[in-house]
């Protein structure tokens, strides 16, 4: 069987159907902890997840809630660290204990004809964990060597460079963690945070995958029991951002064969009227393989493996970034090739061809963003911790379909200043 | 034994030997294309190493009929990406259902013949020496692979990395080289197309036939590889570098992944090290603290590949000391079966791996690919079985089989005073 086809010609362009997020519902527990949950999926698994006020935000001096966050692992009254491991592993279950900027997760993902099992092990790490001498000093110990490995990558330095550029030193967002924070952490502080924020009233449970009723009342018969301290508004005063405006800066690293340049300024959260209308020109700057950035710097060029920008949202503020590593020699170059590109947003108006392309990339984006049960539960908990409803989506996806070139210039001008954009070059120049 | 769902999927071959797999998933709005290519780094010639990476690079340059590819992918909401092993190179995109034709004219048309743009082909050799630089050269302990591999392989072509023995390699390269490479290996009968997702069975047949079925046939690959001989002595290599702490590389031959053994050596690794309850974990990092990290990983090459045991020594520790720690914990494996119940915990976390990983089309249309390349696509199917069959005298068997010194290749990584 052999057809004439003209390859030169596309295969007809369909409209992506209309994305249909499935929202989470919500139950509460008896002690009024709520339950957020999705069910969907096609495999017997579920994703629990608890979140606790226990991030960088609101913990009391750095490191201090990834210290915590870690050491929920490493034993309670009753069980070694082994012990706890091992029985996490016997099932076949993963325990992630982890932070973000603003809150902590204890998750666990488990086969449901597990569960039943595994759980018992997260209600104690949560409400027993004893934080032994012994264990925190391996703990502390390893830390700080991963840290000071970490510190010899251009990339880590210039991200700590970059945030604290941004928000300043003092800010929890901002702050340059050094060697001096690890000797400083103390293993005190990390047990009286633990003790506050991993029973706060701002607990949330978010479960995905195939819930059951079965699941929801092991949950409740796990986590209802839990008793919330009133911890809202504990802690210090807000922050305030004390960060540089625009400016270039300059780490030296000799015998560096790559510069890591990273350029960028302050902007919003997702709660910002422009958030939608500013990822779409995001999009186009250097969100994705055919952006202007990737088009130019590594597809043209060749300076690079890769170049990227990205709208950055914390619950307390969010900055626009664009980051690369380049050669040495071409350093300078890459740099006048950024301020081309973001000149160029500013002055032209984008194609409809353009434009139209990264309208169905977006879109497809968004398809695969909201495919599968765990990736529903990472949408949830996008809008969740910014106060944000699903509309949130609703409007993203309007936003898409609609945005125009004008608009978008306008927006490049009004948010992309020269004057304002931060420069930092970790490395040669 | 497993008790859930097998996953079906349906096989046919169009008369170009391109073998097409199809599996329906009606649970996602996509629909992935996953083409592996049987060609690695192995098959390159030891004084042109790095191009089977080059060359996925080069299949992003544009194609006979279609001079760009990522463009219409994207135009039509899709995405992709590519990876090169020592063994395949694999491309895998997904798109929404209703363009899943785009995929077919996009992938179809590079498999006809590339474009062989100079241009793409300058820029891409950079984008490549970048590559090298970022990730192997410009990074604390980078460059451990292309010190270890040549030390355990003498003639197997394992004994080079992906990204090339070096970077003149790539500089070098020259057009008629990546031409000859396309007209020897990228051909439909060296291919496994593999469709998982939101399609009918009959959409996939029909538009293989449409726009694989011309594509000629391409001659027949018989790889012929030198065997890597049996280690006899002993190796090891000491560098120093400018990194903040000793690290310790010790390297062992294992089978293949074709091979039975395979399924009990990789539950081996995990006894070592798979999590905090792990024995290297916890003896040598929590107890003895001789380590702040210490990991054991099995290859899965299709080639008999490196059983690796490394491990970052803390401060204050010997060098000597931190070897004959580990040596101790594998002596162990060596000398005691381990317990029922450690073995049974690495196989339930074998079996819920497999089963989380096949949550995700690209996933499995990955395992569907590699499995049909190891001679049975349905072997998916059966890899939880295979783990849970491992018994302990197997596995102390195993031990007794790697953990010899004469097997052994050792990397001491210093750091420089």
């Amino acid at each position: 069987m052999s057809m004439i086809i003209d390859r030169k010609i596309s295969p007809q362009i369909n409209d992506i159907t209309k994305a249909e997020i499935i929202r989470a519902s919500e139950t509460k527990l008896k002690n009024g902890i709520p339950v957020y949950y999705i069910n969907a999926g096609t495999q017997d698994l579920v994703k629990i997840e608890l979140l606790f006020p226990a991030g960088m935000w609101q913990q009391s001096s750095p490191l201090v809630g990834s210290a915590a966050s870690a050491m929920l692992q490493q034993g309670t009254s009753k069980k070694s660290s082994k012990e706890i491991a091992e029985m996490v592993d016997y099932y076949g279950a993963f325990l992630d204990t982890s932070i973000t900027q603003d809150f902590a997760t204890v998750g666990i993902y488990s086969l449901n004809k597990h569960l039943a099992s595994v759980l018992p092990v997260v209600e104690e790490l949560i409400s027993d964990s004893v934080f032994s001498q012994n264990e925190w000093d391996v703990y502390l110990g390893n830390k700080k060597q991963s840290f000071i490995v970490n510190n010899q990558k251009m990339s880590f330095v210039s991200q700590k460079k970059f945030s604290e550029l941004l928000f300043g030193n003092n800010h929890p967002y901002g702050h340059n963690v050094s060697e001096k924070d690890y000797e400083q952490l103390k293993k005190e502080e990390a047990y009286g945070f633990y003790k506050r924020a991993y029973t706060s009233t701002d607990t949330v449970i978010v479960a995905s995958g195939n819930v059951t009723d079965v699941t929801l009342k092991l949950i409740e018969k796990h986590f209802g029991g839990l008793t919330p301290t009133l911890s809202k508004g504990e802690g210090a005063p807000l922050p305030s951002v004390s960060g540089v405006k625009g400016g270039v800066h300059y780490i030296e690293k000799k015998d560096a064969l790559q510069s890591a340049i990273r350029m960028g300024k302050m902007l919003f959260t997702k709660s910002h009227p422009d958030y939608h209308a500013m990822l779409v020109l995001n999009t186009i700057f250097g969100g994705y393989f055919g952006s202007r950035l990737m088009a130019n710097i590594r597809e043209d060029k060749g300076y690079t493996y890769g170049i990227g920008s990205g709208m950055v949202s914390f619950s307390h503020g969010g900055y626009f970034t664009i980051s690369t590593e380049v050669g040495t020699e071409v350093t300078k170059d890459a740099v006048k090739e950024i301020y081309f590109e973001l000149n160029k947003l500013q002055t032209e108006k984008v194609s409809d061809s353009e434009l139209s392309l990264v309208r169905n990339y977006m879109l497809g984006t968004f398809l695969r963003s909201i495919d599968g049960p765990f990736a529903l539960a990472d949408r949830f908990k996008g809008i969740h911790f910014s106060g944000l409803d699903y509309d949130y989506y609703e409007r993203y996806v309007e936003t898409i379909h609609t945005i125009s070139p004008e608009r978008l210039m306008e927006l490049a001008n009004k948010y992309w200043k020269k004057e304002e954009v931060i420069e930092l070059v970790v490395g040669k120049k | 034994m497993k008790s859930y769902p097998m996953l079906d999927f349906k096989k046919f071959t169009l008369d170009n030997g391109l073998r097409v797999i199809y599996h329906e998933d009606r649970s996602t709005p996509l629909v992935c294309m996953n083409i592996l290519y049987d060609v690695g780094a192995r098959d390159e010639d030891a004084d042109r190493t790095g191009f089977a990476h080059l060359f996925e690079h080069l299949m992003f340059g544009g194609s006979v009929h279609i001079p760009s590819y990522d463009e219409p992918l994207q135009r039509v909401g899709g995405e992709n990406n590519a990876f090169t092993s020592n063994d395949i190179t694999n491309y895998y995109l997904t798109v929404p259902t209703a363009n899943l034709e785009t995929a077919f004219w996009l992938e179809s048309d590079r498999m006809l013949s590339l474009a062989f743009s100079e241009k793409s082909f300058e820029v891409q050799r950079n984008v490549v020496i970048e590559e090298f630089k970022q990730r192997y050269l410009n990074q604390p302990y980078g460059d451990i692979w292309l010190l270890i591999r040549p030390m355990v392989y003498k003639t197997h072509p394992y004994l080079w990395d992906t990204i090339g023995k070096e970077i003149s390699h790539i500089a070098e390269a020259k057009m008629e080289d990546v031409k000859a490479f396309f007209k020897k290996f990228y051909c439909p009968n060296n291919a496994i197309m593999v469709l998982a997702g939101n399609a009918s069975l009959e959409q996939v047949q029909h538009l293989s036939e449409k726009w694989f079925g011309p594509i000629p046939k391409g001659p027949d690959n018989k790889r012929n590889l030198p065997v890597e001989p049996e280690q006899k002595e002993f190796r090891s290599l000491t560098v120093e570098r400018d990194v903040p702490f000793n690290s310790i590389y010790k390297t062992y031959h294992m089978c293949s992944r074709k091979d039975k053994e395979f399924y009990t050596v990789d539950l081996l690794s995990d006894i070592l090290s798979d999590g905090n309850s792990s024995r290297l974990y916890n003896e040598l990092v929590m107890n003895k603290k001789m380590f702040s990290e210490l990991n054991a990983y099995a290859d899965d090459s299709m080639d008999k590949g490196m059983f690796v045991v490394s491990g970052k020594v803390q401060n204050g520790i010997s060098l000597e000391a931190a070897e004959q720690a580990i040596e101790t914990e594998l002596e162990k494996l060596k000398n005691e079966k381990v317990e029922e119940k450690e073995l049974k915990k690495v196989q339930n976390k074998v079996e819920a791996t497999l089963e989380f990983s096949e949550m995700n089309i690209m996933n499995k249309a990955l395992n569907f690919a590699v499995a049909e390349l190891l001679g049975d696509a349905n072997s998916v199917n059966k890899e939880s079985e295979k783990y849970l069959a491992v018994t302990t005298e197997q596995v102390k068997e195993q031990a007794n089989k790697i953990f010899r010194k004469e097997n052994c290749s050792t990397l001491y990584y210093l750091a420089k005073k």
